[in-house]
This record gives structure tokens, C-alpha cells and sequence, in this order.
């Protein structure tokens, strides 16, 4: 079976500055993927080669075994770190309009977790507070059945209480073939969701190992394993 | 119910160690079902796959047994459950005793005071 996301020396490069230098990995349906690294380390530009916003310098990166494209958006669903949602438009628009894009966009699934999170379909989006914006954000992404989950800073914005409701979404509504990939700071909160985690550091992957492996041979969190890689 | 997971060790040995303190307390019962993976999964907000690898571990000591077509079971063995609840116990102790070497009481002066302090608290 092909992985669900692969790169084989992956470079990307900014005019003469390196952001992504050889980069290879796999993630394979069924896991939950970490990826961390500090500012800068170039989670965001593979995240961005992997939606196909930016095209890789050279090497390849295949989404179910194909180059990134419509075909693979059809089966990508994707948390950006800013958004594109028109401020003017109401929660209702909005799934309206995922629903006419998106095949496998589950609109009941979407009203749901609105109503679990008290937030008003009937209210704009200008009118929302940044962490309500970024919850209507990632409760559009994860109410599709997609077979690849990419989210890029999901919580961040996001409180405490609303953080752990979101993460038992994101376990309880992706299915077993699936995968996801989600890119944070946030160690501490999401470590034990995840099975693998990848550190990034300078354009190369610094470390990959799941989640256990990193508690069992270092005696800590990979949080606390983070803040000694890349202390500052 | 909440899981309280520490964050240096292994999360799928402490699941272990949770699902055992819940079969000697007696929180399951012998033969009792047990809630699906994904459920518990949720639960205890961990990744399925975590669960998953605890409760193989758990059914390669015997502790639970998958019938196949209706789920997973904790064991009817009761006597291999006493046992279980004498190893944790023995843990416990050993635990104890590390703990009070540390602050200067060796084996024997430790179960001195444990006499003591159970003969006192035992009048409650």
C-alpha cells in the first residue's frame, strides 16, 4: 500500500536561502503525526508543497502516490495557518459553500460540533473572536472524510477547555485509513494524541520516532525532549 | 473519569497500569466487557494506535481475551487476578521502602513504624 504523504529529497528554496534540504518521509494511514519544530524550521513551507501552494525545488513530494493537484485535494483536508474565509460571511455560508466544494464534507457532522462549542451558525465571521474563527476553521476541516488531515497551528489560538474538546474531535471523527498530520508548538497539549512525531531543524528532519519510543529511551516528554534540542 | 498520564513515561505502560488497578479495585469485574478501543481511546484522549498496543500487552499476560466476534473481556481467572493484585502490592511496598531508605530508615525500622502508625490510625 502507498503511504498517504511521502517525500523523497525534498528541496524547496527561497531565491539563495534553503528551506527544505533533502527532506525525506513517509506517514502512513491510520497515524497521527507530529510536526514540530521551531520557528523557521520549514514545517510550514512542506505543509504548503504538500497542498500544492508551492512547488518543490527539487525531489518530489507524492500525496497518496501522486504529485499534489486537484486529484489529491479532493482527498486532502487542509487547516492553513491564516485564513481565506471572506469575513462578511455567516457560519451557514460558509458550510453552504463546503458543501458545494467538497464532496465528502459532512454538513450534520459540521452543525454538531458548532453546537457542542455554543457557537452561533447565524454569526459572521468579522464578529467572532480569533479563537472562535479558528474553531469554525478546524470543525470545517475535520467534517470531511478526508483520507489525509493536514493542519497547520490548529489550537493555538484556542482556549484550554475548547483545546481538549478539539483534540477528542480530531480522535473520535478521523477513521482508521486516514492520517493526519498536524504541525504545532503546543507539545505539551497534543503529545499523547499523536504516534509519531518529526523534528524539524533547518530544513532537515532532526529526529522521527513515535511518541513512546521517545518516552522509553529519554525518560521524558518529547516536550521537555523539544526544549533540549533546540534550546536556545 | 479522567486519566491522569504523566508526561515522562510511556503512555501505553500506563494505560497497563491503569486497566490492572481497575480489574483489582474492582471497577471491571472477572468477565466483565470492556468499552472498544476507540472508545476508551477518546476517553482517555490518547491515540488509538497507544491503546491498541496496551490492551495486546494486556492480553498477552491473559488479563483480557478478544472473542472475536463480540469484543474484548477481562479474564474469569480469579485466582490469576489475586495474583495480579499481589505483585501491584508488592510494587507498592518496594516503592516504600526505596522511599524511606532515602530518608534514612532501613527495611526494618520502616516495618517498626508502619506497626506503630497502623496499631494508631487502626482505632478509627
Amino acid at each position: 500500500m502507498n503511504p498517504i504523504l511521502e517525500c523523497r529529497d525534498l528541496h524547496k528554496r527561497y531565491g539563495l536561502k534553503e528551506a527544505l534540504c533533502g527532506i525525506n518521509l513517509q506517514i502512513e494511514a491510520g497515524h497521527i503525526t507530529g510536526l514540530l519544530g521551531p520557528n523557521g524550521s520549514g514545517k510550514t513551507t512542506l505543509i504548503k508543497m504538500a497542498n500544492n501552494l508551492l512547488t518543490p525545488s527539487s525531489g518530489e513530494i507524492l500525496i497518496n502516490g501522486k504529485k499534489p493537484g486537484t486529484e489529491s485535494k479532493q482527498i486532502v483536508s487542509y487547516l492553513p495557518e491564516r485564513t481565506y474565509l471572506a469575513s462578511w460571511m455567516k457560519v451557514h455560508d460558509i458550510i453552504r459553500y463546503f458543501t458545494d466544494f467538497y464532496k465528502d464534507f459532512d454538513p450534520t457532522c459540521a452543525y454538531e460540533m458548532l453546537r457542542n462549542l455554543q457557537i452561533d451558525p447565524d454569526d459572521k465571521l468579522k464578529t467572532m473572536s480569533k479563537g472562535t474563527r479558528e474553531k469554525v476553521q478546524l470543525i470545517l476541516v475535520m467534517s470531511r472524510h478526508a483520507m489525509l488531515y493536514i493542519l497547520d497551528e490548529p489550537i493555538a489560538g484556542v482556549d484550554p477547555a475548547a483545546r481538549d474538546y478539539i483534540l477528542k474531535t480530531i480522535l473520535s471523527n478521523y477513521n482508521e485509513n486516514a492520517a493526519i498530520l498536524i504541525s504545532t508548538h503546543l507539545i505539551s497539549d497534543i503529545e499523547s494524541i499523536l504516534d509519531h512525531v518529526i523534528f524539524l531543524q533547518n530544513g532537515t528532519v532532526k529526529l522521527q520516532a513515535t511518541v513512546d519510543e521517545i518516552r522509553e529511551n529519554e525518560g521524558r516528554s518529547v516536550d521537555s525532549l523539544f526544549r533540549e534540542v533546540f534550546r536556545c | 473519569m479522567t486519566w491522569n498520564l504523566s508526561a515522562d513515561r510511556p503512555i501505553y505502560s500506563q494505560i497497563i497500569e491503569r486497566v490492572q488497578m481497575d480489574i483489582v479495585s474492582g471497577v471491571y469485574h472477572p468477565g466483565d466487557k470492556l468499552p472498544s478501543v476507540r472508545e476508551l481511546a477518546t476517553l482517555a484522549s490518547v491515540n488509538p494506535n497507544t491503546m491498541q498496543k496496551a490492551f495486546s500487552e494486556l492480553e498477552r499476560s491473559g488479563l483480557v481475551h478478544t472473542q472475536r466476534t463480540s469484543g474484548r473481556f477481562i479474564t474469569e481467572d480469579t485466582v490469576m487476578i489475586s495474583q495480579l493484585k499481589e505483585t501491584l502490592a508488592e510494587e507498592q511496598i518496594i516503592t516504600f521502602f526505596q522511599t524511606m531508605k532515602k530518608l534514612g530508615f532501613d527495611k526494618k525500622e520502616a516495618a517498626e513504624l508502619i506497626t506503630k502508625l497502623s496499631a494508631e490510625k487502626g482505632e478509627k
